[in-house]
């Protein structure tokens, strides 16, 4: 399980960057591991404000899809475009493949470190 | 295999037709631009076509169909033929009301059983399957909470453990989901429960027994603990096989469920319909149902609609042959024969899982009822063999998987409903081939691991299929 120490990570999986006010999100190597084979992804517009701990982003893979939940609190800056055309990229590299980054955070989810999310993982 | 467009030959035809033996008529509406694509083969080629296609498929009549939620029970022959006697195919959703009498009586009778099946005073038989039927329930409990001019309730708590059509009806009748979380025997966390509901719960959906096939004991708490904050109940039908003649959604605390006859009560199902769903009452949400119910009237039997009806939820009566079947297996049957086939889908399924607990894994080590699940977290861990491999590896022993990869909750799970009608020699020899497949996948996991070796097809690429959608021919 590849989970980059520089990175911090939530219960559900996703792995978020944070740097000032700005944060990158995406989804974790243990829950693409988990989820297999991503198909469909579907995010949230640029302007659209996500709240920490609420569904901002579903995935598909041919076993189910699944809600993806936002570490923190804010306003949509950018979205991966990519990811809509070619959502195997969430497979491929998971830490490249970021889904959103939220500008103007306010709260956070309780954030775990990579050891600590290694750790949660095992139980998982 | 070929598709039909590919076999045969320009101008080759069928003697279908009779020769034309009236005056030709030209049709003066605008003509196509293109000739219609239509298949150039004989009647002998049109046959084989569809006898190879025939073959290659499986149903309940070709061997054993475990397919857990989904009731794959062999019909009897009888539903069917009551079905294409013509006085029921015969006739138009619009004819009279006095030349389709017969009709009506089917209906009438037919939701007078299923009331008292379900414990429920009135039922439309209007949708046309189990997901329909969820939303019209939930439109139901809409309109209740507006009638009474409670506006705050827009929330819709449904468990983890949960059918995926339940949030998605939910939706789409424009409520919020709430998802609350399964306990270690995967029923509804009662504390989980009585946080979520409040001044904006409109109601509660629950499937029981549950999704992994256990009986939630703490029923009556939990409707009184959606009641007592003000919501309703809804009870998802998916798996009243398990309960039917035994105990009934309506003593269990539950305001409003669909029921599905192509499950449940004799309609084949899993090639896309048609299907039924009927949706049940209380007395105090019978004036919102949609469509018509069939009535008892002085000289025989008629329409009522109610008075504030949530509208049509599609056309006419809906589909009324599965009715017919339906009102035939629950006739047949009888009382007595209801119950027994109840008691005997939770009896084959615990069968089958104490014979294979000594061999697999079992998510919820409880006594269940009509359906089990098994996990294969540990092999896929240890030997790198998944639920996927060994429903794939059952295939070249002529048995239909069962549910994978549901529910949720349950990783690498494999889910067995062997239904009431598997006899106990059948099920003995599903039993011995799950315990073979488990051996070979721990002697050779990759001969397991690239089954199916006897089928038509070995593995589609459904990654790739779900990514590139083909879903036309491009001629």
């Amino acid at each position: 399980m590849n989970t980059p120490a520089e990175l911090k990570y939530t219960k559900s999986h996703e792995w978020v960057k944070m740097e000032g006010s700005e944060a990158t999100i995406g989804l974790s190597d243990f829950a693409q591991n988990a989820l297999g084979d991503l198909v469909f992804v579907n995010l949230p517009e640029v302007g659209d404000a996500v709240t920490a701990g609420e569904v901002f982003a579903d995935v598909e893979s041919v076993k189910a899809v699944s809600d993806v939940y936002c570490p923190v609190s804010g306003e949509v800056a950018e979205i991966n475009e990519e990811l809509l055309d070619d959502p195997a990229k969430i497979n491929e590299a998971p830490y490249d493949a970021w889904f959103i980054k939220v500008k103007n955070v306010g709260d956070t989810e309780e954030l775990m470190t990579a050891d600590e999310y290694e750790k949660h993982c095992e139980n998982e | 295999m070929k598709l039909i467009y590919e076999i045969g030959e320009e101008g080759r035809k069928l003697d279908l037709f009779p020769e034309l033996d009236v005056e030709k008529y030209e049709l003066k509406a605008n003509k196509r631009n293109v000739e219609l694509h239509l298949p150039h083969v004989s009647e002998q080629e049109l046959s084989r076509h569809f006898t190879n296609l025939a073959k290659r498929t499986h149903g309940v009549n070709d061997g054993f169909y475990p397919l857990g939620s989904c009731t794959m029970k062999y019909n009897p022959k009888i539903d069917e033929e009551m079905a294409v006697l013509p006085g029921f195919t015969n006739v138009h959703p619009l004819a009279p009301v006095e030349s389709v009498e017969g009709c009506l009586e089917v209906m009438e009778t037919l939701q007078e059983r299923l009331c008292k099946i379900a414990g429920m005073d009135a039922m439309t038989l209007q949708p046309a399957a189990g997901a329909h039927g969820e939303f019209t329930g939930l439109l139901l409990i809409k309109a209740y909470h507006e009638s009474r001019n409670d506006k705050a309730r827009t929330k819709i708590i449904v468990p983890d453990s949960a059918h995926g059509t339940n949030p998605a009806s939910a939706v789409m009748a424009g409520f919020e989901v709430i998802n609350i979380p399964s306990d270690d025997k995967g029923c509804v966390d009662l504390d989980g429960l009585r946080n979520a509901v409040g001044p904006d719960t409109a109601g509660l959906m629950l499937t029981n027994p549950n999704t992994v096939g256990v009986f939630d004991k703490n029923i009556l708490e939990i409707t009184k603990i959606v009641h007592e904050a003000g919501g309703l109940c809804y009870y998802d039908g998916a798996n009243l096989n398990a309960v039917m003649g035994q105990c009934r959604p309506g003593d269990m605390g539950f305001d409003v469920l669909h029921i599905n006859l192509h499950k449940t009560f004799a309609t084949p199902h899993g090639g896309g319909g048609p299907g039924s769903g009927p949706v049940g009452c209380k007395e105090f949400l019978a004036k919102f149902l949609p469509g018509f119910t069939a009535v008892k009237s002085a000289n025989g039997f008629d329409k009522k609609y109610a008075d504030n009806t949530i509208g049509n939820l599609r056309t006419m009566a809906g589909n009324f042959l599965v009715m017919v079947k339906a009102l035939t297996y629950i006739t047949t049957l009888g009382k007595e024969g209801i119950k027994e086939a109840s008691s005997n889908a939770v009896l084959n399924a615990n069968y089958m899982r104490v014979k294979l607990s000594k061999t697999y894994h079992m998510a919820y080590p409880v006594t269940c009822m009509h359906e089990f699940v098994m996990t294969l977290e540990e092999e896929h861990k240890n030997i790198n063999v998944s639920a996927m491999d060994i429903a794939k590896s059952m295939l070249d022993y002529g048995i239909h998987p069962p549910t994978m990869y549901f529910p949720l909750i349950v990783h690498e799970a494999l889910m067995v409903e062997p239904t009431e009608t598997e006899t106990k020699e059948e099920m003995d020899h599903v039993i011995n081939v799950l315990k073979e497949i488990h051996e070979k996948a721990e002697k050779d996991p990759e001969y397991v691991r690239s089954a199916p070796h006897t089928t038509v097809i070995n593995r589609p690429d459904e990654v790739g299929a779900a990514r590139n959608p083909i879903v036309a021919f491009k001629f």
